[in-house]
Formats: C-alpha cells, sequence, structure tokens
C-alpha cells in the first residue's frame, strides 16, 4: 500500500495501516501511532511559568451583565459577501457553521435575511392583526399572546431556500459558511397559530393565510390553511429568550421544515382568503427557474441535504492521526434518518454516527472518527429522511433543475482535503 | 392496543357522564379564549393594503405612463435606472425577454412576473426603498403602469386603474406551475448505493472560484 491507495473506506483500523505503511512503519495498530508522538524538546512554559490568568484576579460579576463568548472566539461570527447584493439592508449574511457543534445555534449567530433592514420595535407598540374571512377580526398586544393557553417550545431548523445557490453553476465560495450557513435551528417558544386563529374564527371559504410583517419591507408570504393549522407556531422566544432584533422581535411567525423566506419577521397582520395573493416573494423571487423557462411555484418544502461543517475550507485538517469528521444534516420533509459518508468522491460509503436526538424537521449532529494519514480525501456526505428521501448528488439535481434554478439547492457537497490539509470546495465527475 | 382503546372507552364514559370535556380533549373547535378585541375598520383599512392578481384589494385610482415616467425618473432611477436597466446589483426591471432559457436569464417584469398586481402590491408597501408607504395610491398606479409600458405590457397612452389592473395580462404568466417534485423527483426517493458506486477515476471537474472570502484563506494550513 502507498500514497495513492484509494481511500474507500472510513474503517479507523485500515485507514491507519493505509497511513503506517505510507509512513514506512512496519508495526500495525494504533499503539504505533501513538507511541510515534514526539517527546518535547524542553518543558513547555504554559505548563511551567504562572500565567497571569492563574495570578490576578479577573473581572467580577457586575463586568458583563450579559455575557459574550470569549474574546478568543472573536472570528465566530456571521459573515456577509458584499458583492452578493446592492446593499446592506435588502441582504444576507452567514451562520458561521464551521464553528459550531451540537444542533443549536446560538441567537448572536443566526443568519440574517432582510428586506429592509431590521425594524427595531418597542414590543409595548406591536400589535398583531387578524382580519379577511374570519368571524371577528382581531388585534392582540404581545401581552395578549403571552396570556393564551398552551404554550409550546420546539426545535426547527430555519433554511433560506437560497441556501446553495450560488453554487448552481459549479464551485463558487470557498467556505462552507458561504455554501451552506442561511440556515440555523433554535428552540421557539409560542403558541400553535391555529390557538389565535381559532379565536377569530375561520370561515369555511377561508384556504390560505397571507402573513405581513411590520418592517420597511412589509414583507408579505401565502400559507395554506393546511400547513397553518398543522405545525405553525406564532413566536417570542428563541432558546430560552426573547428573539433577536434581527430574528423579528418582537414576534415572528415560525414555519416548520418550509423556505425561511415564508418564515415572516415582526409579525404584525395574517389575513385569511381564499386564493393566494402572489406577493413579490412568492412570484418573481421564491419560484424556481428551470432549464425549459418554466418556472415551479409554491416550493415550499426543504429537502433532506447534509454538509460536512469539519473539516471544510474554513476548518483544514491540521494533523495526521486522529481527527474528528462531523456535520450536520435536516429535512424539511421529516426526520433524518441516517447519514452517509465518503472520503472517495462518492465511490464507496459508510453511514456516519449520529449524536443527539435526530428530530423532525431539526438539524441533526453527525460524526465519523477516523484517522488520516496524509492522503487526499474527497469528502462527501448523504442525507437520507425518515420518507425514504435521498440527498441527491448535484449533478442528479442538475438533470432534473438545470442550472437557473437558484432556490433549493440541496445537492451533495464535495470537500477536496489535499495532502498539505488545506480543504477545498470542488466539483468532482 | 386493546387497552389503549379501553382507557380511551373510559375516559369517553367520564366525558358523557360529566357532559364537560376536559381541557383540551375531545373538542374539534377548541373553545375561544376571550383574549385580543375587535379590530375597527379604520384599522384594518390603514393595514390591509394588499392587492391579489383578481384584483381584490385594489384601491380606487388610477395613473398615466406619462405620470409615471415622471414619477420613476425622480424617485426610483437612482437604484434602477433611467430605463429600469439597474445601476449596480439593485433590481433590473425592465427587458430580458426571451432570456430565461439562457445562461444568465434576466428575470424581470417584463419577461418574468406572472401578475400585474404583485408590481402595484409591492411598490405600494415597500417602495421606495428607504420611504415606504410615502406614495399615493394614484402615484403607484401611475409607477406600475410606466414599469408595464416599458416592459411592453401595455400601450403609452394606457391608464391604469381599480377596475382594469386584474385585466392586464402578464408576458410569462402561463410558465408557471405548481411544485412537482415529489412526482418529477420521484426517483430521489430510492434506495442508497454504498459500495462501488462509481466506475472510473473520481476526478476534480471545478473548483471554488471565489475565495476570498475565506477570512484567513491565503495561507494553507500547516499538517504536523
Amino acid at each position: 500500500m502507498g500514497a495513492k491507495d484509494d481511500p474507500s473506506s472510513l474503517n479507523r483500523r485500515s485507514l491507519l495501516r493505509a497511513g503506517l505503511a505510507g509512513a514506512a512503519v512496519t508495526t500495525t495498530g494504533g499503539a504505533a501511532l501513538a507511541q510515534a508522538r514526539p517527546e518535547p524538546a524542553k518543558p513547555d512554559p504554559m505548563v511551567t511559568e504562572i500565567q497571569d490568568w492563574n495570578r490576578f484576579l479577573g473581572p467580577g460579576v457586575e463586568a458583563a451583565p450579559y455575557g459574550k463568548p470569549s474574546k478568543f472566539e472573536k472570528d465566530v461570527i456571521r459573515r456577509n459577501v458584499g458583492w452578493l447584493t446592492a446593499g446592506t439592508e435588502s441582504s444576507i449574511n452567514f451562520t458561521p457553521i464551521h464553528e459550531l457543534d451540537g444542533i443549536i445555534t446560538p441567537n448572536g449567530v443566526c443568519f440574517e435575511r432582510h428586506h429592509g433592514g431590521v425594524a427595531e420595535i418597542d414590543p409595548a407598540m406591536h400589535r398583531l392583526m387578524i382580519n379577511g374571512l374570519v368571524e371577528k377580526p382581531l388585534v392582540f398586544t404581545m401581552d395578549d399572546l403571552k396570556r393564551f393557553p398552551g404554550r409550546v417550545n420546539r426545535p426547527y431548523f430555519l433554511e433560506c431556500a437560497a441556501n446553495g445557490g450560488m453554487e448552481w453553476k459549479g464551485a463558487q465560495l470557498n467556505g462552507v459558511q458561504f455554501t451552506h450557513g442561511m440556515i440555523h435551528n433554535v428552540w421557539y417558544t409560542g403558541i400553535p397559530l391555529k390557538t389565535v386563529l381559532n379565536e377569530a374564527g375561520i370561515k369555511s371559504n377561508g384556504k390560505w393565510l397571507l402573513v405581513e410583517g411590520a418592517d420597511a419591507a412589509a414583507m408579505t408570504r401565502s400559507i395554506p390553511i393546511e400547513k397553518a393549522l398543522d405545525d405553525c407556531m406564532i413566536a417570542w422566544a428563541m432558546n430560552g429568550e426573547a428573539l433577536r432584533a434581527e430574528q423579528g422581535y418582537p414576534l415572528r411567525i415560525v414555519v416548520p421544515g418550509w423556505e425561511g423566506n415564508m418564515w415572516v419577521k415582526w409579525l404584525r397582520r395574517i389575513e385569511v382568503g381564499d386564493q393566494p395573493w402572489a406577493q413579490r416573494e412568492e412570484t418573481s423571487k421564491y419560484t424556481d427557474l428551470l432549464a425549459d423557462g418554466r418556472a415551479r411555484r409554491h416550493t415550499w418544502v426543504m429537502d433532506a441535504k447534509s454538509v460536512v461543517t469539519n473539516p471544510s475550507p474554513q476548518k483544514p485538517l491540521k494533523y495526521k492521526g486522529p481527527n474528528v469528521l462531523t456535520g450536520l444534516a435536516w429535512s424539511g420533509r421529516g426526520a433524518i434518518s441516517r447519514v452517509d459518508v465518503s472520503v472517495d468522491g462518492g465511490r464507496n460509503w459508510q453511514s456516519a454516527r449520529i449524536d443527539g436526538p435526530a428530530m423532525p424537521l431539526c438539524l441533526t449532529r453527525f460524526y465519523v472518527d477516523f484517522d488520516w494519514n496524509g492522503q487526499e480525501l474527497m469528502i462527501q456526505s448523504r442525507a437520507m429522511d425518515s420518507t425514504g428521501y435521498v440527498q441527491p448528488s448535484k449533478e442528479a439535481l442538475r438533470k432534473v433543475r438545470g442550472l437557473n434554478s437558484i432556490y433549493h439547492n440541496n445537492g451533495i457537497q464535495t470537500w477536496l482535503v489535499r495532502a498539505n490539509g488545506e480543504t477545498e470546495n470542488v466539483e468532482i465527475s | 392496543m386493546s387497552r389503549f382503546r379501553n382507557i380511551a372507552r373510559a375516559f369517553g364514559l367520564v366525558v358523557a357522564l360529566t357532559g364537560q370535556a376536559l381541557p383540551q380533549a375531545a373538542q374539534p373547535q377548541p373553545a375561544k379564549v376571550g383574549l385580543g378585541r375587535a379590530a375597527l375598520p379604520e384599522e384594518i383599512k390603514a393595514w390591509d393594503i394588499d392587492v391579489r392578481p383578481d384584483g381584490l384589494g385594489a384601491p380606487v385610482g388610477k395613473g398615466t405612463v406619462k405620470k409615471g415616467e415622471e414619477l420613476f425618473l425622480a424617485q426610483c432611477a437612482a437604484c434602477h435606472g433611467e430605463f429600469g436597466e439597474a445601476v449596480g446589483r439593485w433590481p433590473v426591471l425592465v427587458g430580458g425577454r426571451g432570456s430565461l432559457k439562457a445562461d444568465s436569464p434576466e428575470k424581470t417584469i417584463g419577461s418574468y412576473w406572472p401578475d400585474a398586481s404583485t408590481v402595484f402590491d409591492y411598490i405600494r408597501r415597500a417602495m421606495p426603498f428607504g420611504n415606504a408607504r410615502s406614495l399615493s395610491d394614484d402615484d403607484v398606479y401611475a409607477l406600475t403602469a410606466f414599469l408595464l409600458n416599458m416592459n411592453e405590457v401595455v400601450k403609452d397612452d394606457f391608464v391604469l386603474t381599480n377596475e382594469n389592473i386584474a385585466t392586464v395580462k402578464m408576458p410569462n404568466a402561463s410558465a408557471f406551475y405548481e411544485d412537482d417534485r415529489t412526482t418529477a423527483e420521484k426517483h430521489f426517493w430510492a434506495e442508497a448505493c454504498m459500495k462501488n458506486c462509481k466506475t472510473g477515476e473520481v476526478r476534480v471537474t471545478g473548483h471554488a472560484r471565489v475565495i476570498d472570502v475565506t477570512p484567513d484563506g491565503k495561507s494553507g494550513p500547516r499538517v504536523e
């Protein structure tokens, strides 16, 4: 075996063997690599010298009434790509998913997408109106909403339909934050949407909702009544605290498993009607242009998708030997039932270990613990959901959708890990 | 199963005997809680500004192409360009007809949008960018008429009104169809191949074009 061996399996022992052979070590087994760990030439001053933080007092309990991450985590931030949009008020930034673990996205790094900037609304001045085909049009204050019985807490992913939209024509952006970072996953607190709809009383011909935001874009989307009565929520909290302003404070709608654009923030009005409204965001945008010039509309559900977040271009491999490959999987159609990982560009696959809950319409975390011998890898992941849907290759997706769809790109991502550990966004045959 | 049925039956019996359901049980229409207050007609009028393709919601009013052109040059051209061709990366509003199958489709009001009502509705609720709700309904009719005219949907002397907005036929209206992924992409519900899924060498066919988005991407990582 040599450096050109196909790394077809993530089996720990076989990768280990390949690595050892490449290093011309004849002994087999994991112990040999562990023994190869170099002895330090001299004592480590981090250990032998008394550090400032070990001697002097640190800040007291009043230094940070609302805590922030350690200053050493300053690079764990949302980032935008300036040239994508004309200005920052109607724009997008990206969640640093390569820096996160588990399944919950911290509130401060949840990606943002605004159409008229962040509305800053005093909750005492916020109102929710329900009108249209209802028995009694109503107006609620935030206090009213928080007095409803039947409050619920639910974890859901929110993915922008344009997540990966820049990658339809080929590999473009060299970082998982930019190729897959239009997603976040938090616990929402609120009440089922049907609770407030029931309060107004939907007339029998009420088949659609128009949900509207109070921002400078007065964002609107049409939602079919079946979804509204099924699992939609109106939420005022995320991860245990009030919604962040950029996520719709004081109130947003939660539309589980469906494209993020429908999760209208700063929710101020729900109208009941008998037809969809054909708003700008559901006609000129968020419709999927296919190769034949026709376009799918009402493509609400987010198909099953996954991506390896480490290694990835922003998180290259730095060490031979033990490494942790990890990533995220999700589906708008149900729960993630399995995630497969390949290191040979999709020739061979092995099921990853899912850790933590695999809940419906929620991010799911997977791991593959492996030893790396310095061989080039082509890493992919492939999600399967509880409906039996298998995440398609980009090739298979393009065959149906062409290159101009922009939205709903859930094709399998490939990361090329070079011999020096550098990791790159590539497309492969 | 049978045990569950028994419990359910017992529960039903309790309801029948007491004549009062326990909270959240056996009631298809839950009782109203009594929160919130009636929305007044003036309040609904203030917020309910949406306009549907069939004209529902269109306020009484009208606007000419000529008036729309004046307004457009004053209020819109700074971002959208004098002819709707766009400045920088702001949205292109005019042209693009016949480009939807091209490598770079130009999705404009004329080439893509299926409904004229959407133009009116969107300008009325969100434009001008940064000064929303500042135009009168007649101004919005005029701007919509101008944009439809620039896109060769209506003639120069057209007057758009609440009476005729639903009759404007958009060139690309017939190109939209409902999400058919569960049938057109049925083959994505399949068994997943695990071994020897590709024949021949797997080659890299494309690299990320934009690499400067990565903060410290210029220096290669060091492998120890």
